[in-house]
């Protein structure tokens, strides 16, 4: 029995043996001078991972008596995971080793934190939920702090550990609030509570505080104040990693457990989405505005981008999740490059992330200019790029779901955000000529922004066949 | 070849059009020209070689590509070949290849245009487009292919009137051209979803096999029951008033005399306002069922025939006065088709296109002679000095009277295919009859008004232009020759394929005819039964859709046009006569009663010279509505209610809530902890009372 769990826990368990080898193995050796080493073989491992877990794994499995949930949705949620971390991994190594950061316990700590993430999408019940949310979380504060003789980073891993400490603690009341009115901490129980007539005041108590707990960790409003702070502070590769792997992990925890375990009590969990859902669109999309900063601008980005996958979810329906899978793999496909992007601006060997120090960037590199406009526009979700279709899944969604106000919300929210995004590409196209930054790029930024761009122009076609993956991953989580 | 054909003139304009930067102007309007000129000929050649009795039903199609799939609604783009596809084809490529050439030689100077500006091959490329579009229009095989074309020639119409794009005039023109087809393409498009509606296709095949059943069909419009055939029949005629320039919907086609001469020649007399009266014998089998829609197109051809005649009388502006000749002959082709003779109505298309456009080409060549002067009351005795322009227009004018030997076919081609036409409505519509034959004495009058105004009398105004008229140049004299052929022999080369016994016009078209004895078909139709005492007598005998028109077996008109009583065949000669002498007298013996009779019947003189105050009484009743509604929309409602709540929006309110959510983004710890309580507070009371009212 015990032999056939670990079976199905296989992947999680050789990645973690092999962070912690690697840990000590580091550690007794060269040190940091093993780091690149250790950044390659981990991208490598975690690229491996992804290959077997997408390409081995079938049906529907489930480990230590329904506490670990193996299955085609969390499988397609680590499939990304772990390709998004690789590829932030691979990116930001230049980068760390120009600023001295390349530390060989920073891709330790990334492979802990998607070891957290792959529970937290597999997870059955509340505790391996909680196990694994801890797991990523830790693992997150720490990267996010990982320039020690910087304040901004300091203090960005300080405040994000604060609050992601609230964060835990409204959580696991919701987890005890539901586990005292549900009587068993296993989704497969709560969901026969909740089912079963109505539910009570006390479960509902506990579903608020939970999902308040997740939209924390999806940076949904209005518990998203972290977000642009940390973001800024945290070194760029780092904060490339959490705009992207941890958002996919929270986002299939989010509908692993109103689905999972509250499939029941879709009307009501549905109006708490809806309402995170519009506020992160709007909120994302006006602060956005007044950002000059790029990183900044980024993070508002990415609270607009989780209102719009939300906005599947609160379909509530297995078309609202695939609409939400689609989502989020666009955003994490269009972020990569983004970020790629970014990292590449330099000025005098040192990062820039003002956004008016993109003026005129046409002249200077018009193929890379011309990728973060496809970029840009994919982002603003201006047809015919990827980034349109991925809107157009979520959209389509909550509208057939009867929640039809909220796509015209949507709708609005994406033209206000829309603003931001042309202005980067109004300043690379028509702005006015000033500083320059740096030419030349590493051929690995290279390599992810080309590709980036070139998967929002070319996907259009058939969105890489993702559609019907990611309607078989929703069909095993809703039914 | 029929592919070559439509092609041809596409591939004019594109090379003419964007291609005369590479190989030169001269080079690019001769290359639209000659490829014009070669579809003209393969047109002859399709004319000459096509034999209805090969096909099946009496047409071929060339299948091009499937245009629109969706649901029921399947459009191909197809070539449809028939007889009466034949016939546009010939008159459309040669008028518009003979127009190419002559504008050759018209476009040369042109004083509307700046020095070195290049407009000619733009001219010559539209002009190719032009032609591009109506062979689309004629050689559609389903509705929608047919509504491109009509679009397309549209579009033409409206570049080519507004060509000089800095005459406020043109510019007005153009609009109200413009404007006016789309009152009736909105017809259009309604008949068009009436058939689909009702048929479920918009095949021609589909359509006309559908026609029978059409007519005992039921269509609810406008809060009202009417019989699909009828109303569909009447959308579409009136989609065709609306290109045909026919009453009502008539304003706009003396308004684009704006446009260049040669465009009038092409584009408003011989080809694109020839469409309705294509549209509506293509529909014949629709007609056949629609009665009601058939007095309703005799009564507006008859009326429009006999106003634009009456206006063109006082006009003095010498193109006004043939683009009214335009109209009124128009209206001569609607009621032959509205008496359901469709082979006549396209009889007197045919050898229309000939003479006007050859009337026009002349009026060009006066007007080039006269340095741009089109005022006839500026010319006269011009006889000398243009003595080839003055032959042509001669001939022109010898056609479009209707001059030939009584009671024989021997005549110029208008003394034929009218007085087909005016034999006809006798025996369909003696109102319109009368009409007719009225408005052909007008048709006399001012068609030698304008000869002896132009050509006879002491020169008038400038002294100066007089003395420098000179002949045009051979590439605008050979057109004339060529369309005078045509003026002079049409008539008599095609009278019995379009207006002989039935059994030879339902050889020419294709449609199944049978010979009728009294014993023998006794289910056919009495009237025809008794007529058919007569040793070679035929009838019509074809289902919808077979042959290029369809004509009901009980529909007799054809015959009983060559059994009216002598003193109707002569009529309109006396008519032509009458207007003759009376133009003789008032131009050339007294030319001092025009006048005198201007000032006696002031009133109604007026009334004429002011087009029966058509563009005043539209000018009240719906432009200046039109315009001040426009006028509040913009003002009010687009620059005050949409600009100003944009702006508001994207300049007053966005703004403030970044700046407030960039406040909250204190960076304080404390303030973020805030808003989560806050946020979970909201949440907790709202789901609290949310679960509470269930």
């Amino acid at each position: 029995m015990i032999a056939q769990d670990l079976t199905i826990v296989l992947p999680e368990i050789i990645l973690a043996v092999y962070a912690m080898l690697a840990l000590l193995g580091a550690v007794y050796t060269l040190k940091d001078g093993a780091a690149s080493l250790v950044l390659w073989i981990t991208s490598a491992m975690l690229v491996i991972m992804a290959a077997w877990i997408g390409l081995s794994g079938q049906g529907t499995q489930i480990a230590f008596n329904g506490m670990f949930i193996d299955d085609g949705f969390s499988r397609f949620a680590k499939v990304v995971i772990l390709l998004s971390s690789a590829a932030i991994l691979l990116m930001g190594h230049e980068y760390m080793a120009k600023h001295d950061l390349l530390r060989f316990e920073y891709p330790i700590l990334v492979v802990f934190a998607a070891i957290g993430m792959m529970v937290m999408v597999s997870a059955g019940d509340l505790i391996a939920l909680y196990m694994g949310l801890e797991l990523q979380s830790l693992s997150l504060y720490v990267v996010a702090a990982l320039r020690r003789d910087s304040a901004k980073s300091t203090e960005a891993g300080l405040k994000y550990f604060v609050l992601g400490a609230l964060s835990s603690g409204l959580l696991l009341y919701g987890a005890s609030l539901t586990y005292g009115y549900a009587g068993t901490t296993l989704f497969s129980g709560i969901i026969e509570t909740a089912t079963a007539g109505e539910m009570s005041l006390g479960l509902i108590f506990g579903l608020v505080f939970l999902m308040a707990g997740l939209a924390f960790k999806v940076s949904a409003a209005p518990f998203h104040m972290w977000t642009p702070d940390v973001y800024e502070g945290s070194p760029t590769p780092v904060t490339a990693f959490f705009a992207t792997a941890p958002k996919v992990a929270a986002m299939a925890l989010f509908a692993r457990v109103v689905h999972d375990a509250f499939g029941g009590a879709v009307g009501d969990w549905q109006q708490i989405i809806a309402f995170l859902s519009v506020l992160s669109m709007f909120l994302g999309a006006i602060a956005a505005i007044g950002q000059s900063n790029i990183k900044r601008l980024m993070a508002y980005s990415s609270i607009a981008h989780m209102g719009f996958a939300l906005m599947g979810l609160a379909a509530g329906t297995a078309f609202g999740v695939q609409a939400m899978l689609i989502y989020m793999s666009i955003y994490v496909a269009m972020n990569i490059g983004t970020f790629a992007f970014i990292l590449s601006m330099e000025k005098d060997g040192q990062p820039v992330s003002d956004i008016a120090s993109l003026q005129m960037y046409s002249r200077r590199e018009p193929a890379k200019a011309l990728a973060m406009l496809v970029l840009m526009f994919s982002l603003a979700g201006v047809p015919p790029l990827v980034g349109f279709f991925g809107k157009l899944y979520v959209l389509r969604a909550a509208y057939e779901a009867g929640l039809g106000w909220l796509a015209v919300a949507g709708v609005i929210a994406s033209v206000i955000g829309a603003f931001y995004y042309l202005r980067i590409v109004y300043y690379m196209y028509f702005g006015e000529e000033t500083e320059e930054l740096d030419k030349g790029t590493s051929p690995v930024l290279w390599g992810f922004l080309m590709a980036s761009a070139a998967v929002m122009v070319f996907g259009v076609i058939n969105l890489f066949g993702i559609e019907s993956v990611a309607q078989a991953a929703a069909a095993t989580l809703v039914n | 070849m029929a592919t070559i054909i439509l092609f041809a003139p596409l591939i004019g304009a594109l090379i003419c059009g964007f291609g005369w930067r590479i190989i030169g102007e001269t080079a690019a309007q001769w290359t639209a020209t000659i490829l014009l000129f070669l579809a003209a000929v393969l047109s002859w050649i399709v004319f000459f070689i096509f034999d209805p009795t090969a096909h099946e039903n009496g047409y071929y199609t060339v299948q091009l590509l499937t245009w629109i799939e969706s649901g029921t609604l399947t459009s191909d783009w197809a070539i449809r070949i028939d007889r009466l596809t034949a016939i546009m084809l010939v008159v459309i490529n040669s008028v518009s290849a003979l127009v190419h050439l002559y504008s050759l030689g018209y476009m040369a100077h042109d004083d509307n245009f700046r020095e070195g500006e290049s407009y000619r091959p733009r001219f010559f490329a539209y002009l190719s487009f032009f032609t591009f579009a109506m062979l689309m229009l004629v050689t559609a095989d389903n509705m929608v292919q047919l509504f491109f074309g009509w679009e397309g020639v549209g579009v033409a119409s409206y570049l080519l009137i507004n060509f000089y794009f800095r005459k406020p005039s043109a510019n007005a023109a153009a609009m109200k051209a413009f404007i006016v087809n789309r009152v009736g393409d909105l017809a259009l498009i309604l008949g068009m979803a009436a058939i689909y509606l009702q048929v479920d296709s918009i095949r021609f095949d589909d359509i006309f096999a559908a026609a029978p059943g059409l007519a005992e069909a039921t269509i609810t419009f406008l809060w009202t029951d009417w019989n699909a055939a009828n109303l569909i029949g009447i959308l579409l005629f009136i989609g065709a008033m609306g290109k045909s320039a026919q009453l009502f919907l008539h304003t706009w086609l003396p308004d684009a005399m704006e446009g260049p001469t040669p465009v009038s020649a092409l584009i408003h007399a011989a080809t694109m306002v020839t469409a309705g009266v294509f549209l509506v014998c293509r529909m014949s089998p629709i007609m056949e069922f629609a009665p009601a829609a058939l007095a309703f197109i005799t009564a507006v051809g008859a009326v429009t025939a006999f106003f634009a005649a009456t206006v063109g009388l006082v006009q003095t502006d010498i193109k006004r006065v043939i683009a009214y000749s335009t109209c009124s002959q128009l209206g001569y082709m609607f009621v032959a088709a509205g008496v359901g003779v469709y082979s006549v109505a396209m009889f007197h298309l045919f050898t229309h296109a000939f003479f006007k456009a050859m009337l026009f080409l002349g009026a060009g060549s006066v007007i080039h002679a006269m340095h741009h002067e089109q005022d006839m009351m500026n010319y006269g005795g011009l006889r000398k000095k243009i003595p080839y322009t003055f032959w042509a227009m001669m001939i022109g004018t010898l056609a479009i009277t209707g001059v030939g030997v009584p009671l024989t076919y021997f005549g110029f081609a208008g003394f034929l295919s009218k007085d087909a036409v005016i034999e006809s409505a006798y025996v369909g519509a003696q109102g319109a009859f009368w009409l007719l034959v009225i408005a052909a004495a007008m048709t006399s009058f001012y068609s030698w008004r304008l000869m002896f105004l132009t050509f006879y009398g002491r020169p008038r105004g400038d002294k100066h232009t007089h003395e420098h008229a000179h002949e045009s140049p051979m590439v605008m004299l050979i057109p004339l020759g060529v369309l005078g052929l045509g003026a002079v022999f049409s008539g008599m080369i095609w009278y019995n394929s379009f207006f002989g016994h039935t059994d030879q016009v339902a050889r020419f078209f294709g449609v199944p005819y049978e010979e009728v004895h009294e014993e023998s078909h006794g289910d056919t139709h009495s009237e025809s039964a008794e007529a058919g005492k007569d040793e070679h007598h035929y009838v019509f005998a074809g289902q919808p859709g077979q042959g290029a028109i369809y004509v009901s077996p009980e529909n007799t008109t054809l015959d009983d046009a060559h059994k009216v009583p002598t003193w109707v065949k002569v009529a309109p000669f006396i008519a032509m006569l009458a207007g003759f002498f009376l133009a003789f007298q008032m131009y050339i013996r007294r030319p001092d009663l025009p006048g005198k009779l201007a000032e006696n019947q002031w009133p109604l003189y007026q009334f004429l010279l002011n087009k029966w105050y058509f563009d005043e009484i539209y000018d009240f009743l719906f432009v200046r509505g039109a315009k001040n509604i426009g006028r509040f929309l913009w003002k009010k409602g687009d620059g005050a209610v949409i600009d100003g709540g944009i702006n508001g929006l994207a300049m007053g309110i966005i703004p403030m809530l970044t700046r407030l959510a960039g406040r909250a983004q204190s960076g304080y710890l404390f303030h973020y902890v805030f808003a989560m309580v806050i946020g979970i507070a909201v949440l907790i009371t709202w789901m609290t009372l949310a679960s509470g009212a269930n």
